[in-house]
């Protein structure tokens, strides 16, 4: 999935000179072919992720659209309140960056597990938030960032993650998809997870709907209210706490569509997510999820 | 003798305004008013009919809860009508009591403090990538040298030959609850930004002149950032407000308003 930013971030870089990287002393072996081909768009500010954000801030507001990078939750919660009012109070094309969302630095330690992401960063006026599930989405994001004016998030995993879109993928800002239609039961999901989903369904459910929320901010709406009309059962997955996350906003949103009676009446969601926890031990990512019980 | 009277007026135009929305940091906001001066007066290219001309020098003010001195100093200068000042802090004003670019001749909303400098240096790195000729200045408190963000800048702007950049420092040596002594000594702090590799300059901030020579100097410095130490007197101009931490909060009497905008006349 990095692999698909980086290189979509040089094809959208070649044409748009506005377009910065970044990075907080992180992306070795990743970023280079950037840092080959536009060294004056590139910047390694160091381990100061603070700094970095503020800086970002600061090429922003001279036209530059940059991209912060950095793992889990250095380019967030280590510097939020530069997001918070830097970036997103003054309206600034500051997009930040996260590998290895979730579990997917799972054997590294708590530290490395970032699963209060979404929350943190879908309270933030202004700001877009975004976890691609496969290289695909992780692309098409990477190009509507690089052509969107304002605060953007996205959550990415590491290397390797397999597509779950047969071909490229074309996005709106907030646009969900459907992965497959089906009846009855629709399982929805976020992120690099959303794989377990495809697998699950196969096997135990194939008449089941699967679709796919590259976006958690905005949530596709339109969508939301269209699939209420189709499906009564939906579950929805998520690598991240089950406070303030991807089903808490799907709730949100059917509440507010049924109270302005947008929908005639809210299905019934099973919400899978961490329930409210921290793992402290180590773990490959499928091993994780298991414990926090993000099965189906 | 014209600058005199226009650190005078801003003291002025700054008492009355946090006399009458009984507000605060009266006292941090006196003591920068000979920086804002000389800034706004005779070193910033800026244009206040057009205030976000492309080509402008950008000053950011880190410790945004001393605004009404700039407030006021934007005012004075004709960013926008002392009838607009005067909404500070009311209902709707875009005037808040810490400071927001949402006011004209604003370039960064701060109240935060440690937040302006690392924008700076991005703003600086900017100029530079883009070959633009335009300055970037960041005036900090010495308070908000507590802040960690602010030595992540300090040690980021030297590495990358920031001399467009230049960091005022307002040393009036009281925050906000107690002396700089008292609660974070800074002191060495010539040597500390030595140490990191800038260029530093050490000044009397309510001295005129040597405000002016110091930052015509920094004009001078080349491959490296430059710091102007200014030393300063909290409260500066009000004999009953100078060095007491509590004009960090106090808002005036009508009675303390009136003595204190005597001896602000009688000053100049």
């Amino acid at each position: 999935m990095r692999t698909a930013f980086i290189n979509q971030l040089i094809v959208e870089a070649r044409q748009n000179k506005d377009i910065f990287l970044v990075v907080g002393d992180l992306g070795f072996s990743v970023v280079e072919p950037f840092i080959d081909e536009f060294p004056d768009r590139f910047l390694n500010a160091g381990v100061a992720e603070q700094n970095m954000t503020g800086i970002a801030a600061g090429l922003a507001m001279e036209g530059y659209n940059v991209f912060t990078y950095s793992i889990g939750n250095f380019p967030t919660m280590r510097t939020y309140e530069q997001i918070r009012y830097d970036v997103c109070y003054h309206n600034l094309s500051v997009k930040i960056v996260s590998v290895g969302g979730g579990y997917a630095y799972g054997p590294l330690g708590t530290s490395h597990h970032a699963t209060e992401d979404f929350g943190i960063m879908r309270v933030l006026p202004n700001m877009i938030v975004s976890a691609p599930s496969d290289p695909h989405e992780a692309k098409a994001i990477t190009t509507l960032f690089c052509n969107h004016q304002g605060p953007g998030y996205i959550r990415l995993g590491k290397a390797g993650e397999p597509n779950l879109h047969q071909q490229d993928v074309s996005l709106s800002l907030g646009q969900a998809l459907y992965i497959k239609e089906g009846q009855g039961n629709l399982y929805i999901g976020t992120g690099s997870i959303l794989k377990d989903v495809i697998t699950h369904v196969n096997a135990n459910d194939p008449s089941a709907g699967i679709a796919s929320f590259p976006f958690i901010k905005p949530l596709d709406q339109d969508f939301i209210a269209d699939a209420v009309r189709k499906y009564t059962n939906w579950i929805s997955i998520e690598e991240h706490q089950s406070n303030c996350g991807f089903g808490s906003a799907v709730l949100e949103s059917l509440n507010d569509l049924y109270n302005n009676q947008t929908i005639p009446n809210i299905p019934k969601l099973k919400r899978i997510a961490i329930p409210d926890k921290f793992i402290g031990y180590a773990g490959t990512q499928e091993f994780l999820r298991k414990e926090a019980g993000l099965i189906l | 003798m014209e600058l005199k009277q226009f650190a005078s007026d801003v003291r002025k135009t700054a008492l009355k305004l946090v006399f009458e929305k009984k507000a605060s940091h009266i006292g941090g906001a006196f003591s920068m008013v000979e920086l804002l001066t000389v800034l706004y007066n005779k070193i910033l290219l800026v244009n206040p009919s057009n205030p976000c001309n492309e080509n402008r020098d950008r000053f950011l003010l880190s410790k945004g809860h001393a605004c009404s001195s700039l407030y006021a100093t934007l005012a004075l200068r004709g960013f926008f009508t002392m009838e607009e000042l005067y909404t500070y802090t009311e209902n709707g004003s875009y005037f808040t009591s810490h400071i927001n670019h949402k006011v004209p001749g604003i370039e960064l909303s701060t109240g935060s403090l440690g937040h302006a400098l690392p924008v700076a240096c991005g703003l600086a790195l900017a100029a530079k990538k883009k070959n633009q000729t335009w300055q970037t200045y960041v005036m900090v408190s010495d308070g908000e040298l507590n802040e960690g963000s602010n030595w992540e800048s300090i040690l980021f702007a030297p590495q990358h030959k920031l001399d467009n950049l230049t960091l005022i420092v307002d040393y009036n040596k009281i925050q906000s609850m107690g002396t700089v002594a008292e609660v974070m000594e800074l002191h060495p702090l010539a040597d500390k930004f030595r140490a990191f590799r800038w260029e530093v300059f050490e000044i009397n901030g309510h001295n005129l002149d040597e405000i002016e020579t110091a930052f015509n100097a920094v004009k001078l410095i080349k491959d490296k950032p430059s710091v102007i130490i200014a030393n300063t007197i909290k409260g500066k101009g009000v004999d009953f407000m100078e060095e007491k931490l509590l004009w960090h909060y106090k808002s005036p009497s009508k009675e303390q308003l009136e003595e204190a905008l005597r001896q602000v006349a009688e000053e100049n």
